[in-house]
């Protein structure tokens, strides 16, 4: 099992990882080696199974809808690397129109 | 009281109810010894001293006025995975250096509300991805027992302060073995409990369902006194167990009379070094001592939970590791032309390699045309594990095997080769992918380097691991033993 370059870039678009060209043979070897290892589930059979998402067999218990913590929009956007006016900032994503 | 970390909690508690010490002298010795040994082992990333001092000095009132809390005035050390308001909580990443958490986990609160003194914020593997809390932003951690050994991962931190004696316990966290394979290697006693026993509100998500937080002490009899109070129902999270929990000291003194314990026979069939079998075999006759019976129980599938966990935990890591987008919080780039390259750049430069190659290989799983062919067929597989457990406990109470396939290993012996360090938690993820809790013990020695045992119970059977170790541990001394710093 290995991975090409071109599966390599598509992976890391869509983790929207940035990955220098000169990492990937070695990255690629990593990756393929882990890939490999895994694939030892494919002799299994389990076309009678049902999977398993979680441990546990209960069901999503509800609470009630309250409020329990107000506004902290001041206090939650201390944290964020730029905002204006109440607003997370990020760079411009519509272009202009010439 | 040049020597107040060799007591045990209950050992401390009494002396904080007698005054024989008060919370500060307690407390100060600890960063004391910190100050001493620290700078060496590097098994913290943030100290809270003036806090810490401060919440001594609040337990000593509440001491001199009969109004103390249950576990008052002793330190702890926490993960640095758990939320701590207005301390800085990294994760061991770059990606978080600066985030400072506007709320407190679950863990922290409760432990905070039992009167417990947070010394600091523990090192730790990023994302608590690894085995040797080598990938740590902020640089390996040192095994006390063996300065140029690995503490293990990815709760090395913990585990290392924890075995230098710079704090009492210390909480941690474990996805695949993250608790029992450090105690292993540092020689502690490390439960990871039921998943949903302990809160995961606040302790930050990895996979989300195979997470589940403990704590590492240097007795059974410390780690029932610190689980007592991090367990139970929580409404902030709706995968927390609303079960009544145990008073897990209660149960320490109970008799191991007829207490069936299974050996799986897939696990001595793996080619171990002659001294963890001859530990193995050691540690077997001392529990027969004690009233156990042992027996060979079958699990067909266990083989197959490093693969299955191996696709599972990336994938619910690529899930949950994409709220990093540097918009909200933590780590951005530098000057981004557009959007995707903040993003793109973002996460180039906030995540170390191995959190990177996890988030890949999960993105790869459960990209379209693969799904299937991964991702489904690793959580059917899984259910055949937690089927074979489910047998098993149908024959016997508890399950026996080494935590570790080998003692602790020197720094950077395995950082290069992933598929080799993966292979540290092979018998420990198989507890995880069923969600069961699992202790690990000391249990020997190997050229001075500590060797663990582990106990599988069925779910919600804390009770009878902590009490299995307990009674180890009455007749044992592994457990006593401090390393030379």
């Amino acid at each position: 099992m290995t991975i090409s370059d071109k599966e390599l870039e598509q992976i890391a678009y869509l983790a929207r990882i940035g990955i220098d060209k000169s990492s990937f043979p070695g990255l690629k070897e990593k990756l393929s080696d882990i890939l490999e290892m895994v694939n030892e589930l494919n002799k299994i059979d389990t076309d009678e199974v049902s999977p398993m998402s979680h441990p546990l067999d209960i069901s999503q218990p509800l609470r009630p809808d309250q409020v329990t913590e107000g506004n902290q929009r001041a206090a939650l956007q201390k944290h964020s690397p730029l905002t204006k006016a109440g607003l997370f900032l990020v760079p411009k994503v519509i272009d202009k129109e010439d | 009281m040049s020597e107040l970390y060799k007591l045990s909690i209950k050992e401390k508690l009494k002396g904080l109810t007698d005054k024989t010490f008060s919370s500060l002298d307690l407390t100060s010795s600890y960063f004391e010894r910190i100050k001493e040994f620290d700078s060496t082992l590097n098994s913290y990333i943030t100290l809270t001293k003036d806090l810490a001092l401060e919440k001594a000095k609040e337990s000593d009132q509440r001491y001199n006025s009969n109004e103390n809390l249950p576990l008052d005035g002793v330190p702890i050390a926490h993960k640095d995975i758990f939320c701590t308001k207005d301390t800085l909580t990294t994760c061991g990443s770059k990606m978080l250096n600066n985030f400072v958490p506007p709320y407190s986990s679950t863990v922290v609160e409760k432990l905070d509300q039992a009167g417990l003194i947070m010394l600091g914020k523990t090192n730790m593997d990023e994302f608590a991805m690894g085995s040797s809390n080598e990938t740590s932003f902020y640089g390996g951690v040192k095994n006390p027992w063996n300065k140029e050994c690995v503490p293990g991962g990815s709760s090395g931190g913990s585990a290392a302060c924890v075995a230098a004696g710079l704090a009492s316990s210390a909480t941690a966290t474990d996805t695949g073995g993250s608790i029992r394979q450090p105690a292993a290697l540092c020689g502690l006693t490390g439960i990871k409990p039921t998943y949903g026993r302990v809160s995961r509100y606040g302790m930050i998500a990895f996979a989300s369902s195979l997470d589940q937080g403990g704590v590492l002490s240097k007795s059974s009899e410390d780690a029932a006194y610190i689980l007592n109070y991090m367990s139970g129902k929580d409404s902030k999270d709706s995968t927390c167990l609303d079960v009544e929990v145990p008073n897990f000291l209660n149960s320490l003194e109970d008799k191991l009379d007829g207490t069936k314990i299974g050996i799986p026979k897939q696990f001595l069939s793996r080619n171990l070094p002659n001294y963890i079998e001859k530990n193995m075999e050691e540690t077997k006759r001392e529990l027969e001592k004690l009233g156990a019976e042992f027996y060979e129980v079958d699990l067909p599938n266990v083989e197959l939970s490093l693969p299955i966990y191996y696709i599972l935990a990336p994938a619910e890591c690529s899930a949950n590791l994409s709220r990093y987008d540097g918009v909200k919080f933590g780590y951005r780039c530098e000057n981004p032309l557009n959007l995707d390259d903040l993003y793109l750049r973002t996460r180039e430069e906030g995540f170390g390699d191995e959190v990177k190659r996890r988030i890949l290989i999960g993105t790869y799983a459960l990209s379209a045309g693969f799904y299937d062919a991964y991702y489904l067929k690793a959580q059917k597989c899984r259910k055949l594990v937690a089927n074979d457990f489910k047998e098993a406990f149908k024959k016997v109470d508890l399950i026996f095997s080494p935590t570790t396939p080998d003692v602790a290993f020197r720094s950077g012996e395995k950082l290069d080769d992933p598929l080799e360090m993966y292979l540290q938690d092979i018998f420990t993820i198989p507890a995880n992918l069923a969600g069961l809790p699992a202790i690990s013990f000391p249990s020997g020695f190997h050229n001075e380097l500590p060797i663990g045992m582990q106990l599988i119970s069925n779910k919600l059977d804390e009770s009878k691991l902590l009490n299995s170790c307990h009674q180890f541990q009455k007749i044992t001394d592994f457990h006593k033993k401090w390393p030379s710093l």
